[in-house]
């Protein structure tokens, strides 16, 4: 590669507010979106600021932000430019629930792009699944690494801290890649106002998403049942002796 | 009739929890599926084998055994070829994994390979017909969202400790399976740098002690570390203001950007009981908060609370339990 930098892709998502108070909607099949507020899900963010600070530190290079769904997201690819990111391309579908065929879309059109590295965020809020970045590394051929909480990268080579549970572990690969961000990277920078003006002119292509065929759904989306109300069984050292009693004879777990 | 296959975890050479809760998920498929075999596909260093007996009694009607020394380590891309490569040579109705830190990698590896639908994180599976539906709990906990899967096979991830390992023993007769090929391009671990050894995983250990900022200090979470120890089988956990600010390593932060945990035992200390560490650990089936402040929210979500200063209830809870199981 001659121009200093790598050239990144980065695919987020739009998730709500994690704070929020969640209704079910009237189709009983999704949530009500009504007052919610939306944002670039957080492990994305962190992985369009990873993104940003490679290439500021290599001071060149490239990031092109790319997501999968309804027009809503356009908001979203916006507030990435305006974060920094050069250029958006909207993959236009509805709400799709099969993270095998959002991969599917991904990969048509990351393939060819000349990408070095493709980056994710670990999972999303909603789902929490973490499917879509790794299946695209499948599809795409390229090595994966997930859950990255430091990444850097030079040479053609990549180098990424990955937490385990219980233990973290160091790991090399070779660009290209695809690489799944954990927080810990960088904290997502906000937009300056110059940046949000800059973005307004910044190219956001949009184009049907080539999803294939979807084979997961959502029937039915519910809230948990309550937890039945608690007991406060004393104040200080005195409600220790009930405590443990209750440990031993009702939860039975001493 | 349709048969599944495991993918059956090991971690250090032995079989994981999780890798016995898939089993009992794949059981639970298998039966409903008209009676098909569940196989458990056993990867590991040379001698892993000698642990098939444990899948076969908790319900694998045969465990394909594939010994290699490449898998000492988590070795992804070749695992995810193996298991991949066995789902199409076994035409299975189903892969089921565990969806902890191997399964939410090779999950979706092996659906990409496969070309399969994927549902992650889940706590339930029914059979109706020719689709497969599950639940999982979607929007940090706050949402159980209910998938329908069509096609065949399926690739599933069963959230830990959500569907509890049951003994059904089987023929458990072993079949001896190759490795596949890793691609020539891969991630390269240099370097493991272990946790705190002597205590159980948050994912599999049946009881959690887990402190915040009520224990003023880093230097208290010795009291947490007490406890523990007097409950004997106990993982420590922690919120994420306090690994924020290092009092404990970043892999101990239970909640929404950290460990989901659902143990028998959910113990809370000096925790208030924020969103975000609620999103972690509400599944737990018993949980007991012991905070300065009446008001927290943590009380809510609690079956036993005290208010009272930590510091000094936490001694005294920690003799008491000592006390408690003098003789186990």
């Amino acid at each position: 590669m001659g121009a200093p930098g790598v050239k990144i892709a980065v695919c987020i998502k739009r998730t709500p507010d994690s704070e929020s108070r969640f209704r079910i909607a009237g189709s009983g099949a999704a949530i009500d979106e009504t007052g919610l507020k939306f944002d670039i899900d957080d492990f994305a963010g962190y992985a369009v600021e990873a993104a940003l600070q490679l290439n500021e530190k290599a001071g060149g290079g490239e990031t092109v932000v790319y997501a999968v769904g309804p027009d809503t997201l356009q908001e979203s690819l916006r507030k990435a430019m305006s974060m920094g990111a050069d250029r958006a391309v909207h993959l236009k579908a509805d709400n799709v629930a099969d993270g095998i065929a959002i991969a599917r879309a991904l990969a048509s059109e990351l393939k060819g792009g000349g990408y070095d590295l493709v980056l994710f965020g670990k999972h999303s809020f909603d789902s929490s699944a973490g499917v879509v970045g790794t299946a695209t590394a499948e599809l795409l051929g390229v090595p994966c690494v997930t859950a990255a909480s430091e990444l850097s990268v030079s040479g053609g080579k990549g180098v990424a801290r990955r937490e385990l549970e219980g233990a973290a572990e160091m790991v090399e690969f070779p660009l290209p890649a695809v690489v799944t961000i954990d927080e810990g990277v960088a904290r997502p920078r906000y937009p300056s106002l110059k940046g949000i003006m800059a973005a307004k002119k910044k190219p956001l292509e949009s184009k049907p998403a080539q999803l294939g065929t979807v084979r997961v759904t959502v029937s039915k989306m519910e809230l948990p049942p309550e937890r039945p109300a608690g007991r406060i069984l004393g104040e200080g050292v005195a409600a220790v002796p009930e405590l443990v009693r209750l440990l031993q004879n009702e939860a039975k777990v001493i | 009739m349709a048969n599944v296959l495991v993918f059956a975890e090991t971690r250090n050479g032995e079989v994981r929890k999780v890798a016995l809760e898939a089993v009992t998920a794949a059981r639970k498929l298998a039966d409903a599926s008209g009676g098909g075999e569940v196989h458990a596909l056993l990867a590991g260093a040379p001698g892993i084998g000698g642990k098939a007996s444990q899948l076969a009694k908790y319900g694998a009607d045969a465990v394909i055994v594939v010994e290699s020394p490449e898998f000492a380590q988590f070795a992804r891309e070749s695992l995810a070829a193996t298991v991949a490569d066995r789902a199409k040579a076994g035409a299975y109705r189903a892969v089921v994994l565990g969806f902890s830190a191997q399964g939410r990698d090779l999950g979706p590896r092996v659906a990409a390979r496969l070309d399969a639908p994927i549902a992650s994180d889940v706590t339930d599976v029914v059979v109706s017909g020719d689709s497969i539906t599950v639940k999982h709990p979607g929007y940090a906990n706050k949402v159980i969202v209910t998938l329908t899967l069509s096609g065949s096979p399926v690739v599933l991830s069963v959230r830990p400790s959500a569907f509890t390992a049951v003994e059904s023993p089987k023929a458990g007769r072993v079949d001896q399976g190759q490795a596949s090929p890793a691609p020539a391009a891969t991630v390269k671990v240099t370097e493991v740098k272990e946790g705190a050894k002597g205590r159980p995983d948050l994912g599999d250990a049946p009881i959690i002690i887990s402190g915040g900022r009520g224990l003023k200090a880093a230097e208290n979470f010795k009291l947490i570390e007490d406890l523990a120890d007097a409950f004997g089988n106990a993982a420590v956990g922690a919120t994420r203001a306090v690994t924020d600010d290092g009092w404990r390593p970043h892999a101990d932060q239970i909640g929404q950007t950290g460990r989901q945990v659902s143990p028998q035992l959910y113990v809370a200390v000096g925790i208030s009981g924020a969103i975000q560490h609620l999103a972690g650990m509400r599944s737990s089936k018993t949980i007991v908060a012991i905070n300065k402040d009446k008001e927290a929210p943590i009380f809510k979500v609690a079956d036993y609370g005290i208010v009272g200063d930590v510091l000094e209830v936490i001694p005294a809870l920690t003799a008491a339990v000592r006390e408690a199981r003098k003789g186990h």
